[in-house]
C-alpha cells in the first residue's frame, strides 16, 4: 500500500546515514563551542508518537536529543477546560460527543470515564459529523461536541457548526476549548530555560496554515525549522535537513523554513479551512496547561454563531479547579523535563492511573515514554536500541547515554537503570 | 483522583485494567492453582473418590473453559455472536491441547428480541459447532427486561479431553523457540468497528472468527513439541506475547515485518489510529515451537484452508534483565520497541 513505500528500511538506512553525518560534523562544531548536544523539538502529539512507535531515537546518533513540545490537544487543555467539560455531564437530557481520547483525562474531581460509569452520556465518535448525526437522529437531546483541537480540528468542527446552523439544529452545541500552534511557538522560542536547536513543525497544521504561517521563526529568531509528515522517512527526512539548516547557520547563513513534507503541506496553507475557522471564530487569549495565558492563541464563538457555544447555552456548575500535585505535564509540555524526570512518571502516573493528561491521551509524550519505555532517554540518546531486543545487559538502551553528556538533564545514567515502570502492573 | 472505585468499560478490554481486575479481585479471592496459570483453559485432574484403594486408581485429565459474548453488532462482516460463541470457547479448549468435546450455551435474552434473530443465532451455533465437530449438551436461558441487555449475551463453557497429548501451557516457551501466528492480523477487530453504525467509515473486512481446532490438531500432529498456543483475541498479538513471556519467564521478539496483515485492515488502522498489534482477532493462533520443529509446524498452519497465510513472526530470548519489559518489537525500519499492551479501551486519536 501507499505507505510501504514511506517505510522502505533501505531509503530509511541511506537517511539514517546521512542524519549519522551531518550529526559527526555537528558534533565537531560543538566540541569547539561547549559540548553541548543538539535540542530538537517537535510540537505535533502525532510525531511524538510516531517518533516512539517506530523507533526512531533507537536510529539517531548520541548528541541528537529529542525533545516534546505542546503538540498534544488534550494535554495543553488546562484543567479549567476539562472541568468544564466534565460539568456538561451533569446537565440533564444531555449526550457528549466526544474524541475518545478525552475519556480518560483527569479534571480536578473525576473523568468522563468515570462519569460515563456513574450514567452520564457520553459517547465517543470519530468526526464531529458524526456527533451532527446524533443531533438530528434524537431532537428530544442535547448533544454537544467537545472542540479540543489545534488547526487541524478547528475548520472541520467549524464546518460542521455551519452546517448545523444552515439546518437550523438547535439540539447541537460545541464547546470550544480551540488552540492555535504559532502564539504558543512564539512563547517556546522567548523561553531562555529551554534553548532548542531546532523545531520539527508539525504535518497536518502546517497543511491548514501554509509554509509561510512559521516565516517568523526564521526571520525573528534565527529558529531552524522543519515542515514534515508521520512517517518514518518523512520524520528522517525532517531531521536530515534540520541539521542541515544548523550547519548552515553556523556557516552565518540565513534561514528559509524547510518543508519536508510538500506532497500535503503548501506555502499558503489551505485557505478554504482558515476561511472556515474565521467565519465561526475569532481569536481570543486562551489558557495553556504549562504555558499559562498565551494572547490570541485561543479561538471562540463569533457573536453571530454564539448559540452554538455550549458554554452560553447551558448554565454550568463547574468546580473549582484543582491541581495536582506532584504532575509535572506543565514542565514536559516546555520541554523542560523529559517525562522520566518527573518524580511521578510510571510511581503514582501511569496509563492505568495517570494523574495527568499526558499519561494518558494517545498523543501525550508521557504516554509514549511509557508505553515505549523510552527510560535512556536521559543522555539524549532515547529509545530502545537494538540491543534492547537481544535481552542482553544493554537492553537498557543508556550505553550511549552514559557516554553522552547530561548537562541539561537530572537523571544519572544509574538513575536510568531502575526500572521506569513495574512490568507486572 | 481517578482511582477508579467502580467498574469502567477499559475494566474489560483484555489490556492492563483487566490484568489488575483478575489478580487483585478474583485470583486473590478465590484463585484455585488451576486459576493462577494464566492459560486459557483449566486443565483438571478428574479422579473417583470412592475407589478401593487397592489397585490403581482411575484419574484423568480434562480441559475446562468458560466464556461470555457481548459483541455488538450481534450480526457482522464474516460472523455473528453465534458463531463467536463457540468458536471462543473451542479455540480456548484448543490452546491446551485438548480436542474440544462437549459446550454448554447459556443465553440471557432481552425483552423484545426478534425470534427470528435467535433463530438465525441458533442457526449459526450449530453450524460453527459441527464444523468444530463438538456436541452442545446442555445450556440455560434468561430473559431480561427491556433496556437492560443488548439484545442477547450467550456464555459458553466446554471441556475437552487429552488423549496422549500432554497439556501444553505458556510456561514452557523457551528461549530461542520461533513464533508463529496462523494468518493475518486485525481482521475481527476491524469488522466489527466498521459493522457500527456510528462509525462512517465502510471497509470490504470481513471478521476471521472460526473453531482452530483442527488446525491446532495438525500443529501439533507435525511439530509434537509445540510449547504452547494462545488465541490473540481481546488485547491483540500484543497483550498475547507479553502474557506468554511473563507466564514462561522469557522475552520475546516480534518481527513487525514478518507479521501478515491484510491492505484494507492496515488502512483502516492507520486511519483510525489504531495499533495492529493490539486489536483483537477471533480466528487467529499464536504457537510457540522449537527452532528445528518451526518450518513443519508452518507448514501444516498453511496446509489449513484456516492458516493460509501463517508466518513466523518472532522469537523467544533469554529473560530480559529485572524491571525491564519483556515483548519487543523489531520496527519495519529495524528500529526496536516495546510490544506494549492497551491501557485503557482502543481509543481513537484526536487530530
Amino acid at each position: 500500500m501507499l505507505i510501504d513505500g514511506f517505510r522502505d528500511p533501505s531509503l530509511a538506512e541511506n537517511l539514517v546515514q546521512r542524519v549519522a553525518d551531518t550529526a559527526a560534523v555537528l558534533a565537531e562544531w560543538a566540541q569547539k563551542a561547549d559540548g553541548m548536544e543538539l535540542k530538537l523539538m517537535e510540537v505535533c502529539g502525532t510525531h511524538t508518537m510516531a517518533i516512539a512507535k517506530h523507533g526512531i531515537r533507537s536510529l539517531l546518533p548520541s548528541n541528537i536529543r529529542l525533545l516534546s513540545g505542546p503538540g498534544c490537544p488534550v494535554c495543553v487543555t488546562a484543567n479549567s477546560d476539562i472541568d468544564a467539560i466534565i460539568a456538561l455531564s451533569r446537565v440533564e437530557n444531555l449526550t457528549i460527543a466526544t474524541f475518545g481520547d478525552m475519556l480518560r483525562v483527569p479534571g480536578s474531581s473525576t473523568s468522563l470515564e468515570q462519569r460515563r460509569a456513574e450514567g452520564a452520556s457520553v459517547q465517543v465518535v470519530y468526526s464531529p459529523l458524526d456527533a451532527l448525526r446524533l443531533a438530528e437522529a434524537q431532537p428530544e437531546r442535547q448533544i454537544v461536541f467537545v472542540g479540543v483541537g489545534f488547526e487541524t480540528t478547528s475548520p472541520i468542527i467549524a464546518a460542521t457548526v455551519q452546517r448545523a446552523a444552515a439546518a437550523e439544529l438547535l439540539n447541537f452545541s460545541v464547546l470550544a476549548a480551540f488552540k492555535l500552534v504559532p502564539p504558543a511557538l512564539q512563547v517556546l522560542l522567548e523561553d531562555p530555560e529551554l534553548a532548542l536547536d531546532g523545531l520539527i513543525l508539525p504535518g497536518h497544521v502546517s497543511t491548514i496554515l501554509g509554509v509561510e504561517a512559521y516565516d517568523f521563526i526564521a526571520e525573528q529568531y534565527n529558529m531552524p525549522a522543519v515542515i514534515t509528515g508521520f512517517e518514518p522517512l518523512d520524520i528522517l527526512a525532517g531531521i536530515d535537513m534540520l541539521l542541515e539548516q544548523i550547519l548552515s547557520r553556523q556557516q552565518g547563513d540565513s534561514l528559509r523554513i524547510g518543508n519536508a513534507y510538500a506532497r500535503s503541506v503548501q506555502a499558503t496553507g489551505n485557505q478554504q479551512a482558515r476561511q472556515s475557522i474565521d467565519t465561526v471564530f475569532q481569536p481570543v487569549d486562551a489558557t495553556w496547561r504549562g504555558l499559562g495565558v498565551i494572547p490570541a492563541s485561543g479561538l471562540a464563538f463569533r457573536p453571530e454563531f454564539a448559540r452554538y457555544d455550549a458554554t452560553q447555552r447551558f448554565e454550568l456548575d463547574i468546580e473549582p479547579t484543582v491541581e495536582v500535585r506532584g504532575c509535572r505535564c506543565g514542565d514536559v509540555l516546555r520541554g523542560i523535563i523529559v517525562p522520566p524526570e518527573c518524580p511521578q512518571f510510571g510511581r503514582a502516573c501511569t496509563p492505568t492511573r495517570p494523574l495527568g493528561p499526558c499519561m494518558v491521551s494517545s498523543e501525550g509524550s508521557c504516554a509514549a515514554y511509557y508505553r515505549y519505555n523510552i527510560g535512556g532517554v536521559a543522555g539524549g540518546v532515547g529509545g530502545v536500541g537494538a540491543a534492547g531486543a537481544a535481552g542482553t545487559a544493554d537492553a537498557t538502551g543508556i550505553a550511549g547515554a552514559a557516554g553522552a553528556a547530561t548537562t541539561t538533564s537530572a537523571l544519572s545514567p544509574s538513575d536510568c537503570t531502575e526500572p521506569i515502570f513495574p512490568l507486572n502492573t | 483522583m481517578t482511582n477508579s472505585e467502580q467498574i469502567i468499560m477499559a475494566h474489560g478490554s483484555g489490556g492492563e485494567m483487566m490484568r489488575e481486575l483478575i489478580a487483585k479481585y478474583f485470583v486473590s479471592a478465590y484463585g484455585a492453582a488451576e486459576l493462577k496459570t494464566g492459560d486459557d483453559s483449566a486443565v483438571v485432574t478428574l479422579t473417583a473418590p470412592d475407589q478401593p484403594s487397592q489397585g490403581q486408581q482411575l484419574a484423568f485429565k480434562l480441559a475446562f473453559t468458560t466464556d461470555s459474548y457481548v459483541v455488538t453488532p450481534l450480526f457482522f462482516s464474516g460472523g455473528d455472536i453465534g458463531r463467536l460463541a463457540v468458536s471462543g470457547t473451542v479455540n480456548d479448549l484448543a490452546t491446551s491441547g485438548a480436542t474440544p468435546l462437549y459446550l454448554s450455551v447459556a443465553f440471557i435474552l432481552e425483552e423484545g428480541l426478534p425470534l427470528a434473530t435467535l433463530e438465525a443465532i441458533c442457526a449459526s451455533i450449530a453450524a460453527t459447532a459441527a464444523e468444530a465437530k463438538v456436541s452442545i449438551v446442555t445450556g440455560d436461558t434468561k430473559v431480561v427486561p427491556h433496556g437492560k441487555g443488548d439484545g442477547i449475551y450467550i456464555n459458553t463453557a466446554g471441556v475437552g479431553a487429552f488423549n496422549n497429548q500432554q497439556p501444553l501451557s505458556g510456561r514452557f516457551c523457551q528461549p530461542g523457540d520461533k513464533i508463529l501466528v496462523s494468518g493475518t492480523l486485525g481482521d475481527h477487530g476491524v469488522a466489527i468497528l466498521a459493522a457500527r453504525e456510528t462509525l462512517s467509515f465502510q471497509a470490504e473486512i470481513a471478521s476471521d472468527v472460526a473453531p482452530l481446532n483442527h488446525l491446532v490438531k495438525q500443529v501439533l500432529h507435525a511439530a509434537p513439541q509445540t510449547r504452547c498456543f494462545r488465541d490473540p483475541t481481546r488485547g491483540g498479538l500484543a497483550a498475547t506475547i507479553n502474557e506468554l513471556a511473563s507466564q514462561s519467564q522469557t522475552s520475546m521478539t516480534i518481527d513487525e515485518a514478518a507479521v501478515p496483515v491484510k491492505v484494507a485492515v492496515r488502512g483502516a488502522a492507520e486511519m483510525l489510529g489504531l495499533d495492529i498489534f493490539q486489536i483483537a482477532n477471533e480466528g487467529k493462533m499464536v504457537a510457540v515451537v522449537p527452532p528445528d520443529q518451526a518450518e513443519s509446524a508452518l507448514a501444516a498452519m498453511q496446509a489449513d484452508p484456516l492458516g493460509r497465510d501463517a508466518a513466523i513472526i518472532g522469537e523467544v530470548r533469554e529473560a530480559p534483565p529485572p524491571g525491564l519489559p519483556a515483548a519487543w518489537l523489531r520496527t519495519a525500519l529495524g528500529a526496536t520497541r516495546v510490544l506494549d499492551m492497551l491501557v485503557g479501551e482502543q481509543l481513537p486519536r484526536i487530530c
